[in-house]
């Protein structure tokens, strides 16, 4: 068989030493992709993936929708409270990246394949930025199906489409730095199962205790304060500044007076330090 | 020595067990090493040390000429690696595993889309190339994880106890590709507690039991130091035990042993085939009744447990090392 006459002949061709940045964005592309053949043929995680906030979306809009009335109206209006809603159901759907992440990673350090990554001359982080970036394109398609559902509901932006894509912009920011908090929960915890709850729980006080579904003015103090610095808040209220929604009496909290800047520099802080101690991580388990 | 593999000291503890203790091997270039070992003796661990994989407490490793410790990344363009669990993407087809490997390999994406082609051919799994490696059997799934390994041509390789689970058929089969490769230079550590398989696949054989090599050689240096051939005879009736034993003692050299539940009585001897024909005519004589005799050379087996007072296949270590060979890596 050629095996023989190959191996003499292919190890003169062996790799040639690539090294640099550029080999890492090569090696992250080339597991992204794997990801993504992996999401195409599991579609069922997409899926429900699709499914929790369009729930979301309904739920709201039309259980809460006449009874939450949004600061600053003269009374509660189910038009105002969904078009309100939209940024912060937007922004929690990309958080909930934080899960498939987590599952994902957990999953693979756990199966044979990460051996070969391990023995392979690739760039380090490659196998946990690979995976986020294809949980980006998860997010991206998310967004895209919630924003049609949204506008079936009657959510419509007001200030201009460049405005909207710089809203969907940091939602994708966001998205992308939870997916690397997610990525330390997958390489901490022992199982995928315990990577997703780990993803999950605590989400919600996150995403409640924000300005999200309800205004942070409507809150005790004592939780108002926390609402207005939580990051996600940022994101929240920038998106509603983009788009052009009903935002509510805004705090005075430094912010939610400069959401969008905010919300840039939260989720490059966020991924600074989850993308560093998760490669820290990583390479520890390989070394 | 740009193919070869080299260990000294190599310690390991994952809490209170001792996974390698001191371990010593070396392997020249082009050749085969059997590491050789029960159960939980710690062949995997010292695979994972010199493929990078895990980080040993202490002692050094040279792969290829690099230092495992100081330059691991170069060490892994020079080794291709096939474990026990085929470490396969099992939602990636065939072809899509190997282009996706040798693109890590830093490949161009040309390179690794043919050399993928090459070796799906090679391996015969041409035919179930578009397919995703979840429907391949169990067969299929170890020749595609062997082809990754080869994405390269690597000149070092590790297989860690690349047949176990797999039936005969295909252990032949993976047995021959494995031989055709040392054939081609590759220089190769493999492991597995197949006796047979070393004794058919290794040109030395280092024998390890809980962490520590407790013998190395050739087959026949390993088999030699249990002594010769030996002639095995089981009798009819269990009141011809005693007859037979007086007659082996005479003719054979050494001390016979009785097996009274199988009515076995063996005796080491010297003289071969003449002499069992000699024993044959004497039991005859005595109208001893033989259901079996036959003359028995030593197997690995035999070493084995003369070595570690246990057989290959006792100890139940493994799994526990295994998982906290997984547990320590983290």
């Amino acid at each position: 068989m050629a095996v023989v006459e190959e191996s003499g002949a292919t190890v003169a061709t062996a790799p040639r030493p690539r090294g640099g940045p550029l080999a890492g964005v090569r090696d992250s592309l080339v597991v992204a992709r794997r990801n993504l053949i992996r999401m195409v043929r599991i579609p069922e995680v997409v899926i429900f993936g699709l499914i929790q906030p369009i729930m979301f979306v309904v739920l709201f809009s039309y259980v809460f929708g006449g009874a939450i009335m949004v600061p600053g109206q003269a009374s509660a209006d189910a038009d105002v409270y969904r078009e309100f809603l939209m940024g912060g159901i937007f922004a929690q759907t990309v958080t909930f990246a934080t899960a498939g992440a987590g599952a994902g990673i957990a999953d693979d350090m756990h199966k044979g394949l990460i051996d070969r990554f391990r023995s392979l001359p690739m760039a380090r982080g490659a196998v946990l930025t690979g995976r986020t970036l294809a949980d980006l394109v998860q997010t991206a398609l998310t967004l895209v199906v919630l924003a049609i559902v949204a506008l079936i509901v009657g959510w419509r932006v007001h200030d201009g489409i460049l405005s909207a894509l710089g809203a969907f912009g940091l939602l994708l920011l966001l998205g992308y730095a939870f997916s690397w908090i997610g990525a330390l929960i997958g390489l901490t915890v022992r199982t995928p199962e315990a990577a997703t709850s780990g993803g999950l729980i605590w989400l919600f006080p996150l995403t409640f205790i924000s300005n999200a579904f309800v205004p942070s003015s409507k809150m005790p103090e004592f939780l108002g304060h926390i609402a207005d610095w939580n990051p996600f808040s940022a994101t929240v209220q920038a998106c509603r500044e983009l788009f052009g929604n009903p935002q509510g009496v805004v705090s005075d909290a430094w912010p939610m007076q400069h959401p969008v800047l905010a919300s840039v520099l939260w989720s490059v802080v966020i991924i600074v330090v989850f993308r560093t101690l998760s490669v820290r991580k990583y390479r520890s388990a390989t070394a | 020595m740009p193919g070869a593999i080299h260990a000294e000291g190599l310690v390991k503890t994952f809490g209170d067990v001792r996974a390698l203790d001191g371990v010593d091997l070396d392997v020249p270039e082009g050749t085969v090493l059997g590491l050789l070992g029960p159960n939980g003796a710690g062949k995997t661990t010292a695979v994972r040390v010199l493929t990078t994989l895990l980080r040993p407490d202490s002692g050094t490793a040279v792969v290829a000429g690099v230092d495992v410790l100081k330059n691991p990344n170069e060490v892994r363009r020079s080794i291709g690696l096939s474990g026990q669990f085929a470490a396969v993407d099992e939602y990636l087809t065939g072809r899509e595993n190997l282009r996706m490997v040798g693109q890590l390999y830093q490949m161009g994406a040309r390179e690794a889309k043919s050399r993928a082609d090459e070796l799906l051919e090679q391996f015969h799994l041409a035919d179930a190339a578009d397919r995703t490696a979840k429907t391949y059997s169990g067969g299929m799934r170890r020749r595609l994880d062997l082809a990754a390994a080869l994405v390269v041509s690597p000149p070092v390789m590790f297989m860690d106890e690349p047949t176990t689970g797999l039936d005969p058929r295909n252990r032949q089969a993976l047995w021959e590709v494995i031989q055709e490769l040392v054939a081609g230079g590759t220089t190769l550590l493999l492991t597995t507690q197949y006796l047979e398989e070393a004794d058919h696949l290794a040109h030395d054989i280092c024998v390890i039991d809980r962490g520590k090599v407790i013998a190395r050689g050739t087959a026949d240096q390993l088999k030699a130091r249990i002594g010769g051939e030996r002639v095995e005879v089981v009798v009819h009736e269990r009141e011809h035990i005693a007859v037979t034993e007086q007659v082996l003692r005479v003719l054979g050299k050494g001390e016979t042993t009785v097996q009274e539940h199988t009515r076995k009585v063996t005796v080491p001897v010297v003289g071969g085939a003449k002499l069992l024909a000699e024993v044959i005519r004497e039991l005859d004589t005595r109208g001893v009744e033989i259901d079996d005799i036959g003359l028995r050379r030593p197997t690995l087996d035999d070493v084995f447990i003369s070595l570690t007072g246990h057989g290959a296949e006792d100890g139940d270590a493994e799994n526990g090392v295994k998982s906290a060979a997984r547990k320590g890596g983290k």
